[in-house]
């Protein structure tokens, strides 16, 4: 029989805010976490895009300083929201294998190599540390999480480029329902706002490159969109089985109903223009749920501000939605708070939560002439919704990686 | 030139502190870096290679199993000063 599954509780740290609350009343507020980085290596190397959506709050302000120094700023940013998460689901008692954890990260610790890789050449092996690989490797953010709160159900790590932390909380539907644990914390984190990538990513054409305006630079669906900008941070988000938050009288944000994962087997890069295989993980998630695409009232697109990105997701919605889809309301939120990569399927369907929880649909900023060719019914200001909704989030990335996660009103 | 018993103490007292977060003060000649400190094995080949910078001296890796109190540490790197 299939479980109820429910979200508990929320955690973040992300470039518009330390915390989840900051960061949805930035949201709401119309912000942009994008700015110019003040970093001596953007000069340096003479990167041809000077801006990105970093961390509102430095994790080093957060943590005490010994865990900073065995933990890679990806797993910093882990630590911050899953911990967060866990104090807001109120948890205290409960067994620890009963208790999982579904992390994600697109990159991992890059900072982490290639500042090895500079004290190797400049010091020698001697000086490397020998936290380097346990630091680097792309299961030690959601490793940091689960030994912080001692989860011995599993601890996985999706790494799917930027569909990883949707990827997560389909994965967290799943054992919840297997009966693998109780509660699970899913999300994702990123930090890799480093030369390294900046230079990949403009080099494929894939960056804004508004460097005279940084807070206008990412605009989902506008026509003169140019590319994505560069995020980073977490977002933690508490699963429970319905039975089990009930029992201990939990606050319940909404309802997960689940979630699907497909795969383009396409291009490396580029979305497969049809967009079949992303409509299907829509679709799959909405009727594997016993819903019906009519049902869907909100949709918090995955629209990273890349010209053919938001135009295959376009496509693919069409596929799904049809002439409903005018009728549909949907936020593309990266255009406040950049591209978390690995983390920004969980900061959005953090964002999902908390409009199906207040009811409150978040703005996407920086739409000053709609593409004519994609045409979605965009929430540009905060917008009131009631009764009861279905609303899925979209994450998409390279690899051809679709995830899809659904969830509901209480 | 040399430094003390006392000197080195209170420079690896300040590498122990910036690895494990340990109060200076807490780090004495007679404590176990395992038993007292509770220094896990990376953590102390981190501190004896900030060590091996900060006072100029080389700890083979084999020797590195003999430090087993604080005092030992001090001793060794003591005499690989002279």
């Amino acid at each position: 029989m299939t479980k109820k599954i429910v979200i508990t509780g929320l955690g973040a740290t992300t470039p518009l805010g330390g915390t989840m609350a900051s960061t949805w009343d930035a949201l709401l507020a119309g912000e942009s976490g994008a700015r110019t980085i003040e970093a001596e290596w953007v000069e340096q190397y003479e990167l041809p895009v000077t801006f990105a959506a970093q961390a509102r709050v430095a994790a080093a302000d957060v943590l005490e300083r010994v865990e900073t120094k065995r933990l890679d700023p990806s797993s910093q940013f882990a630590l911050i929201a899953g911990r967060e998460a866990w104090a807001d689901a109120g948890l205290t008692e409960l067994a620890p294998e009963r208790l999982g954890v579904e992390w994600a990260t697109g990159i991992g610790g890059v900072w982490t190599l290639l500042d090895a890789w500079d004290t190797l050449r400049e010091r020698g092996p001697r000086r490397v540390l020998p936290m380097t690989v346990p630091m680097l490797m792309p299961n030690g953010p959601g490793a940091a999480v689960g030994m912080d709160l001692g989860a011995r159900a599993g601890i996985r790590t999706a790494v799917s480029a930027c569909a990883s932390s949707t990827e997560s909380l389909v994965n967290a539907y799943d054992h919840l329902q297997a009966g693998d644990a109780d509660v699970i914390i899913a999300g994702g984190s990123e930090a890799a706002i480093h030369p390294i990538t900046i230079a990949s990513f403009a080099a494929m054409q894939a960056l804004s490159k508004r460097n005279d305006d940084p807070a206008r630079a990412s605009r989902p669906y506008d026509i003169d969109r140019d590319g994505f900008v560069m995020g980073e941070g977490a977002a933690a988000i508490v699963v429970e089985t319905e039975e089990h938050a009930k029992a201990r009288g939990a606050k319940i944000y909404a309802e997960l109903i689940g979630g699907s994962v497909t795969s383009d087997a396409y291009h490396i890069t580029a979305p497969d223009p049809e967009g079949s295989a992303a409509a299907r993980a829509m679709l799959q998630t909405i009727t594997n749920a016993g819903y019906d695409v009519s049902d869907v009232r909100h949709i918090n697109a995955h629209a990273t501000s890349t010209p053919v990105g938001d135009i295959a997701e376009f496509n693919a919605l069409k596929r799904i939605f049809g002439d409903k889809l005018a009728s549909i309301p949907v936020s593309a939120t990266k255009a406040s708070t950049g591209h978390l990569l690995g983390g920004a399927g969980a900061i959005e369907a953090a964002f999902t939560i908390k409009a199906l929880e207040t009811r409150t649909l978040p703005p996407t900023i920086n739409l000053e002439n709609q593409d004519p060719e994609i045409q979605v019914d965009v929430v540009t200001l905060p917008r009131s919704i009631e009764g009861d909704a279905v609303a899925i989030s979209n994450s998409f990335g390279f690899g051809g990686h679709n995830a899809v996660a659904g969830f509901r009103t209480i | 030139m040399a430094l003390s018993n006392e000197e080195v103490l209170a420079g690896l007292a300040e590498l122990i502190n910036d690895e494990t977060g340990i109060a200076a003060d807490v780090v004495a000649a007679e404590k176990s870096f395992t038993d007292d400190l509770d220094i896990d094995s990376i953590s102390m080949m981190t501190i004896v290679v900030n060590a091996e910078e900060k006072f100029d001296v080389k700890i083979p890796d084999d020797e590195v199993a003999n430090l087993k109190t604080v005092g030992d540490a001090v001793d060794f790197i003591v005499k690989a000063q002279a």
